[in-house]
């Protein structure tokens, strides 16, 4: 039997939660789960593509992968930019969709806006770059054992360290920064947050930027890990939100502690069970939380 | 300064469009006056409160901080206008420390300054400072109240509005809650608080109003009304019920 | 001379089908309409229905478990108690828990039901789904204007009974409860309901007529594959409660026919008039648009096209204040 698959799950662990940490942010922030979040990593994965052909396009030795790394100095240069557009994306939703809702109508009538909205976005996508799944680079990458019948490729150490430093980077954003209290006082009690003077309609902005600026760098890692397919965020979103429940809605080292326990028991399905079945394991996990400890980890009790 | 600070003239205000709450109530406070705001059940003393601060819907009247109009100004920016609020229910952020929840109230001051109002407040409100990790949460209910007078107080407003300081205290708490209000007041802060223990406010307060349904129904010196037994029995059920409550 | 027979042939089919879809959408409404609550896996319940009922009324294969070869009604029956089971579950779990918690497990419910579908073979085929399932009216199969006329004759008169029944629910003590604790709640709680048993029972319910509609079908058909049950038809159920007016069992029907006469039309125009390798692209693009006009309607009007009777508002006290989210 090899160990193999904690190194999958890992990797796993680590996509779903870069995407997990924005979910519970904008559930907790903004109230409701929104189902096109899936639709933002897709949307930053091809974004990201288009923008990456065009700088590789016209700048010279842009396309060229770093060191050992699959990623290009294009494609790092085409997530910031990607970042910026997914956001705008969102924030666009937001003022189209979303305001108008809030506030006047019981928040299940966004989970539902959001829903038509997923479908919306995901479809065009599909209509813009069809259901081909593509790639960000075409090399392969050589797997490097590093001992106990364990193998590593460059990406995905790349992968961990990139997860690690937006982990920390975004904790420290919420509990350090004025901009993170007043999010963490909006997710509480915007009314209150308003008496306190904090600008509510401007720290959602921000929610949706950050979500969005989240989701982005998730699909741009799915993208180059994984491959890059107009589904690839709605597979995502059962185990996105099945890790954000099981951290505590609100809690971000939560939610990537549940994405990891999350990924290491689909790596383990896919190795004793077979790969089919391995979307049936964010749908246990939400079950089993929600009979044990609907509130999560770490979320409060009751 | 001439006149009253802060100056609320015929408002509506409510949540439904064709069912105001408050209807037509008129009140005036002068700098470093205490005003209290009593009234039976369902008056709209806390409506009153909460559309003066921006989160009731006004459909008609007026507000004025000074010469400012702030009838239709935004809850957030009232901070800054000089007027600061402390609802009764949530009126800190219990999932955020102690700390957490002065920091944010400092928040749109520059961060030196930031330092040094916090460490003051934490000066005039001792407890506050040994507690300062703890989840707000966690704080009893009187500790709760200095933590939302101190997050109130922080930005140093003009005119502080309460409602209800003392709901759920035992009366030891209630005193030490009103001295606090007093010695603000010394500072020359205006006060305004909505109140269901009559008593207490009215040894507070300079000035009283009485809301009921919505409109005044009385104004007049807090001595005044403390002296009058008719008015009493009519509309602080607090002073005759005093001897029932837990 | 134009083909009469063809033409009925057509038009039964389509109504068939709007009606079984209307079946689908009277279940939903009765969730959402009447009991506000999301169901975001809705093919999931029909995919349900479909493959009990399928598995009880087959005869023995080879390709699958089940094959009890047990009569059409009895297939119905299971079908239905097996789909309402499954809600009542879901709803049990979460009910008590967030409103978008049930959202989740629904979309959570479909997903495995797709899984199992594609994946468990021996019990559901697999991808080639089960075939031969016995249709109603089989004799007459050879004739297909006439077949196609009596199955929508069926399929009518279903639709007439549970709209009906439907009609009554609504109306009957328990159906002013439900509509209580939907205004009101604390007021229903104050009378002695308990809400949460009333919105579990009217879940279950609409989940049970899901499975309904999706057995219908599949005898309709005679073979289902995991692939009619994916998050399209979802969405598609969706837009016919959401069109035709939610909370309103007439509008359910109405937006029903409605989007199946769109979604028939467009699919047509879209294979006569597009090169076949932009067939994808187009659906895709039909896709959009009924998403579009789906939140479109949740913002603009969001009853419908069919508006429920005004509700009284709720009254707000001082201590409640007025905000629903941020």
């Amino acid at each position: 039997m090899t160990l193999q698959f904690l190194v999958d799950g890992l990797m796993a662990g680590a996509l779903i939660g870069l995407g997990a940490i924005g979910v519970t942010l904008t559930y907790s922030i903004l109230g409701f789960a929104n189902f096109a979040h899936g639709e933002f990593i897709t949307f930053g994965a091809y974004a990201t593509l288009l923008i990456a052909s065009a700088i590789g396009a016209f700048v010279a030795g842009s396309d060229q992968s770093i060191g050992p790394l699959s990623i290009t100095w294009a494609v790092i240069a085409a997530s910031v930019a990607a970042i910026g557009v997914t956001g705008a994306m969102a924030l666009a939703l937001d003022f189209v969709l979303f305001r108008r809702l809030r506030g006047k109508s019981a928040a299940i009538s966004l989970v539902l806006a959001s829903f038509g909205a997923s479908m919306a976005i995901r479809a065009s996508l599909e209509f813009a770059f069809t259901s081909r799944p593509t790639y960000f680079a075409r090399d392969l990458q050589i797997a490097t054992p590093i001992g106990l019948g364990l193998k590593v490729t460059p990406d995905q150490i790349a992968l961990l360290i990139a997860t690690a430093v937006v982990l920390m980077a975004t904790h420290a954003l919420m509990t350090r920064t004025q901009v993170g209290r007043a999010m963490r006082a909006v997710a509480e009690n915007p009314s209150l947050a308003r008496v306190a003077g904090v600008n509510v309609d401007e720290t959602i902005r921000v929610v949706w930027l950050l979500g969005a600026a989240l989701a982005c760098v998730s699909g741009v890692m799915l993208g180059l890990l994984v491959q890059i397919r107009p589904l690839m965020g709605f597979d995502l979103l059962l185990p996105l939100f099945a890790a954000a429940i099981l951290g505590g809605i609100g809690s971000v080292p939560g939610a990537f502690l549940g994405a990891l326990i999350i990924g290491l028991g689909e790596a383990a399905t896919v190795q004793f069970a077979g790969a089919q079945w391995r979307a049936a394991v964010a749908f246990v996990v939400l079950i089993a939380v929600l009979i044990v400890r609907p509130s999560g980890l770490f979320g409060r009790s009751g | 300064m001439i006149g009253p600070l802060l100056s609320v003239e015929n408002l509506v205000a409510g949540y439904e469009p064709g069912l105001p709450i408050v209807n037509g109530a008129s009140i005036h406070a002068g700098k470093g006056e205490i005003v209290a705001v009593l009234g039976p059940n369902g008056a709209g003393k806390s409506t009153l409160l909460k559309a003066i601060a921006g989160l009731t819907p006004v459909s008609g009247g007026r507000v004025k901080l000074g010469e400012r109009d702030i009838t239709r100004l935004p809850a957030h920016e009232m901070i800054e206008a000089g007027l600061a609020f402390a609802p009764q229910t949530e009126n800190v952020f219990v999932s955020m420390s102690v700390d957490d929840n002065l920091k944010l109230a400092a928040g749109p001051l520059p961060r030196l300054l930031r330092i040094e109002r916090i460490a003051a407040m934490y000066g005039a409100f001792p407890d506050l400072e040994r507690q300062k990790s703890l989840i707000a949460g966690r704080l009893s209910g009187g500790q709760r109240q200095m933590l939302a007078i101190a997050r109130a107080m922080l930005v140093q407003p003009d005119v502080l509005m309460l409602d209800e300081p003392s709901a759920g205290l035992s009366p030891k708490f209630v005193e030490i809650v009103f001295s606090k209000l007093a010695a603000i007041r010394q500072t020359g802060v205006t006060i305004v608080i909505v109140e269901q223990n009559a008593r207490a406010a009215l040894a507070l307060a300079d000035r009283v109003y009485v809301l009921v349904q919505g409109r005044n129904r009385h104004e007049g010196r807090a001595r005044d009304l403390l002296d009058d037994p008719v008015i009493a029995a009519l509309y602080f059920g607090g002073v005759e019920t005093e001897a029932e409550a837990p | 001379m134009p083909d009469l027979g063809g033409v009925l042939a057509y038009v039964s089919f389509f109504l068939a089908m709007a009606l079984i879809n209307a079946i689908a959408c009277l279940g939903l409404n009765l969730q959402w309409g009447q009991t506000g609550l999301f169901n975001v896996g809705v093919a999931g319940f029909v995919a349900v229905g479909a493959y009990v009922s399928a598995l009880l009324t087959t005869p023995p294969s080879d390709e699958h478990l089940g094959g009890f070869s047990l009569p059409i009604v009895v297939g119905w029956l299971g079908a239905t108690v097996a789909a309402g089971a499954v809600s009542a579950f879901v709803g049990a779990l979460t009910l008590r828990l967030r409103a978008d918690y049930l959202a989740i497990t629904t979309f959570g419910v479909a997903i495995v039901a797709q899984l199992i579908a594609l994946n468990a073979q021996k019990l559901t085929g697999g991808t080639f789904g089960i075939a031969f399932i016995p249709r109603p009216f089989e004799s007459l199969a050879a004739a297909p204007a006439l077949f196609n006329l009596a199955n929508f004759a069926l399929v009518a008169i279903v639709v007439g009974v549970l709209y009906v029944a439907l009609e009554r629910l609504a109306r009957s003590p328990w159906g002013r409860v439900l509509r209580a604790i939907r205004e009101d709640e604390r007021a229903a709680m104050a009378l002695g309901k308990n809400p949460t048993r009333y919105r579990l029972q009217a879940f279950a319910l609409g989940g049970a007529v899901m499975g309904l509609a999706g057995a219908i079908e599949a005898h309709f058909i005679g073979f289902i594959a995991p692939e009619n049950y994916q998050s399209a038809l979802t969405f598609q159920i969706w837009a016919m409660l959401i069109v035709g007016g939610s909370g309103n069992n007439a509008g359910a029907i109405v937006g029903a026919c409605l989007i199946w006469a769109l979604w028939s039309a467009s699919g047509l125009a879209i294979s006569v008039l597009v090169p076949p390798e932009f067939e994808a692209r187009a659906a895709a693009l039909r896709i959009v648009a009924i998403g579009v006009l789906l939140a479109a309607m949740i913002v603009l009007r969001p009853r419908g096209i069919f508006a429920e009777r005004a509700i009284v508002s709720r009254f707000l006290d001082e201590e409640t204040g007025g905000e629903a989210s941020p």
